[in-house]
């Protein structure tokens, strides 16, 4: 499991000047950082030593926010958009394609580590036969195949590989 | 009229995005010049007379916003943009942020000088990432052509724009929990009043508008309140965005001038949503986000504007427009706009937080045959009412418009028992 370094950690917390108002901020990078998806309690505990935060607002952060997980997850988050607009423009498809892609249920992660599945509430990608998400990356819905080579690129870590695919933002 | 127009997204595709020389060649900063130029109240005035109302779902008139704050003593004054667009359905300021960043920033520019504002700030939801690096591209060309920051222009004025994200919570949009989460808290909404023209951000006077509310603000300088006005609807002035979806052959976001668009241009003209795919008719329409009416067949005809629709029980709201084709069942997708609801609540309050549950369970139950009683039809309404009347904040009073409508839009299906399979014809 990747681990966050106290030394990456303090040079997150000091790009944002150790401002506790700038809290959130700061534990999206520490989760981006994670190399897991996720705010381990170990930087938590760093964060809310150095901004002078309690550590029950931390942990209300990140339990309030649903970017937010304390457990580990895939490298990149696989999200399929399950609001109105997008369940009923194929969304349960685009849902079960990539649930078949990744050989995992929604809520979880794939036995390599890189991809973990979850439902979403909408993401702003609407009309587009169920949009799903990928990292910070959104794509249209799509035929299996057309899904699958999405998730391939991310699997062979090639940007190339998905160019003019379905990209919406 | 025309049914398209180019006012909010004039450049939007055609134009470099992040070039300020081509943002000026369509008269960009402009505005911001002219401002330069004109007393606070003077600005204030075009806007009023613009009749601009508040884009981001509550139609409330900037003018009125504006006029507020700066009769309010204390400074500073901050000024905040919401660019949080989490109502399902919408993806207009999306499209504002990435292809005509310099309007909306011009906007908020012309903002903080008519209230001599140190720093706006925006608050982007957490899912738009690469949204947030590009609008922080964005500023920082601005700041280096002189556009941002110290003695802006050579002036006195002094201004800078930081980007604020967000981290997954719908009720962030709502403006005082978005002024809580971009403190660094939980985004639980306020209480009201104090309002937050008077105890905002920090504590102090703040202004709250929509992406597409201070998009439209260069606009109405260049082109005069009233011209602007002339442009929409005689009680809303301007174009608005409007975010087509569901089962429509041309989804995406269209610019219509207000009231020169009825929602049939906007469901079947050729030139936006092209109609219903696969052969199919329409079966009803849900306007401006979850927390919005859903409006059926017979409500094509009215003009899309602010009033007319609200005459009609219908809304403009945030500009979504999601077409669902009579394949869909109301009640499975009100079921849907509940569960969206009882996830996004925020928990503060009773009525909401167990309300949403309770009313995701009733449209369970409405779809199981012979089990709907009088006794739920009671207790549902009841619901209804406690829901709407003693939530918190806007998000519980406005999670059973959606199915308030469609009760009526549809009689028959939202009475199981009571009427029993004739409605379902
Ligand atoms: C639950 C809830 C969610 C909201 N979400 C948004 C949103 O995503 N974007 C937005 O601009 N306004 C949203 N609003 C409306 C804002 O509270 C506020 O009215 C608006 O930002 C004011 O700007 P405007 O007058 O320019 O529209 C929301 C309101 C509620 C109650
Ligand atoms: S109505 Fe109450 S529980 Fe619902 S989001 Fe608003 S404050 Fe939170």
């Amino acid at each position: 499991m990747p681990e966050l370094s106290e030394s990456q950690a303090r040079a997150i917390m000091a790009d944002f000047h150790d401002d506790p108002q700038r809290l959130i901020a700061i534990l999206l990078d520490i989760q981006e950082a994670s190399g897991a998806n996720r705010v381990e309690k170990k930087s938590a505990l760093l964060v809310s030593e150095t901004l002078g935060v309690p550590l029950t607002r931390i942990y209300e952060i990140l339990t309030f926010y649903s970017m937010f997980s304390l457990a580990p997850r895939g490298k990149y988050l696989v999200e399929a958009c399950e609001s109105a607009p997008c369940h009923f423009d194929g969304g349960e498809t685009t849902l079960s394609h990539l649930a078949d892609i990744l050989g995992v249920s929604p809520g979880e992660t794939t036995a390599d580590g890189l991809f973990t599945l979850e439902k979403s509430a909408c993401f702003g990608a609407c009309g587009h036969g169920g949009a799903f998400k990928i990292g910070d990356e959104a794509y249209r819905g799509g035929s299996r195949n057309q899904i699958a080579s999405v998730i391939r690129s991310y699997r062979e870590n090639s940007p190339r590989l998905r160019e003019g695919l379905a990209w919406l933002y | 009229m025309a049914l398209l127009v180019s006012m909010v997204l004039e450049g939007a595709g055609e134009t470099d995005p992040l070039s300020i020389k081509d943002y000026e060649s369509l008269g960009g900063f402009a505005a911001l010049r002219a401002a330069f130029a004109l007393e606070p109240q003077a600005i204030i005035r075009e806007i009023t007379g613009a009749k601009l109302l508040g884009r981001g779902g509550a139609a409330y008139p900037a003018g009125k916003k504006w006029e507020q704050l700066l009769n309010i003593e204390g400074s500073p004054k901050y000024i905040v943009c919401n660019a949080d667009e989490g109502e399902p359905g919408t993806f207009k300021d999306r499209r504002i942020m990435e292809a005509v960043p310099l309007r909306l920033l011009e906007g908020m520019i012309i903002a903080g000088l008519t209230f001599n504002s140190p720093r706006g700030f925006i608050y982007v939801r957490g899912e738009y990432r690469r949204l947030q690096r590009r609008l922080a591209e964005a500023i920082q060309i601005l700041r280096d052509a002189g556009y941002l920051g110290e003695r802006i222009l050579g002036s006195p004025f002094s201004f800078e724009i930081t980007t604020i994200s967000g981290a997954g919570a719908y009720v962030c949009g709502e403006n005082s929990a978005l002024l809580n989460s971009a403190e660094g808290l939980a985004g639980r909404p306020r209480i009201k009043p104090p309002h937050l023209a008077e105890v905002g951000l920090f504590l102090k006077p703040t202004l709250v508008n929509n992406v597409e509310s201070f998009a439209n603000i260069p606009l109405v300088l260049t082109m005069g309140g009233e011209k602007f006005l002339q442009a929409g609807h005689p009680q809303s002035g301007g174009s608005k965005l409007v975010c087509l979806s569901g089962h429509v052959r041309a989804p995406g976001v269209y610019e219509v001038p207000l009231g020169g668009a009825t929602l049939r241009d906007i469901i079947f003209s050729p030139q936006l949503g092209d109609g219903i795919r696969d052969g199919r008719e329409l079966g009803f329409f849900h306007l401006g986000g979850q927390s919005g009416p859903l409006g059926g067949p017979a409500d094509l005809d009215v003009p899309y504007a602010y009033y007319p629709l609200r005459e009609r029980g219908l809304a403009v709201g945030s500009g979504a427009v999601v077409a669902l084709d009579a394949s869909v069942s109301p009640v499975e997708y009100l079921q849907k706009v509940a569960e969206f609801f009882s996830r996004e609540s925020c928990g503060k309050c009773v009525p909401c937080r167990e309300g949403n549950k309770i009313l995701a369970k009733y449209l369970q139950k409405l779809q199981i045959p012979g089990a709907w009683t009088p006794e739920d039809e009671r207790r549902l309404s009841d619901l209804m009412v406690a829901m709407r009347r003693a939530s918190f904040c806007g998000l519980g009073q406005s999670a059973t418009t959606a199915l308030a409508s469609a009760q009526k839009l549809f009689p028959g299906r939202f009475a199981g028992a009571s009427a029993p399979a004739a409605s379902e014809a």
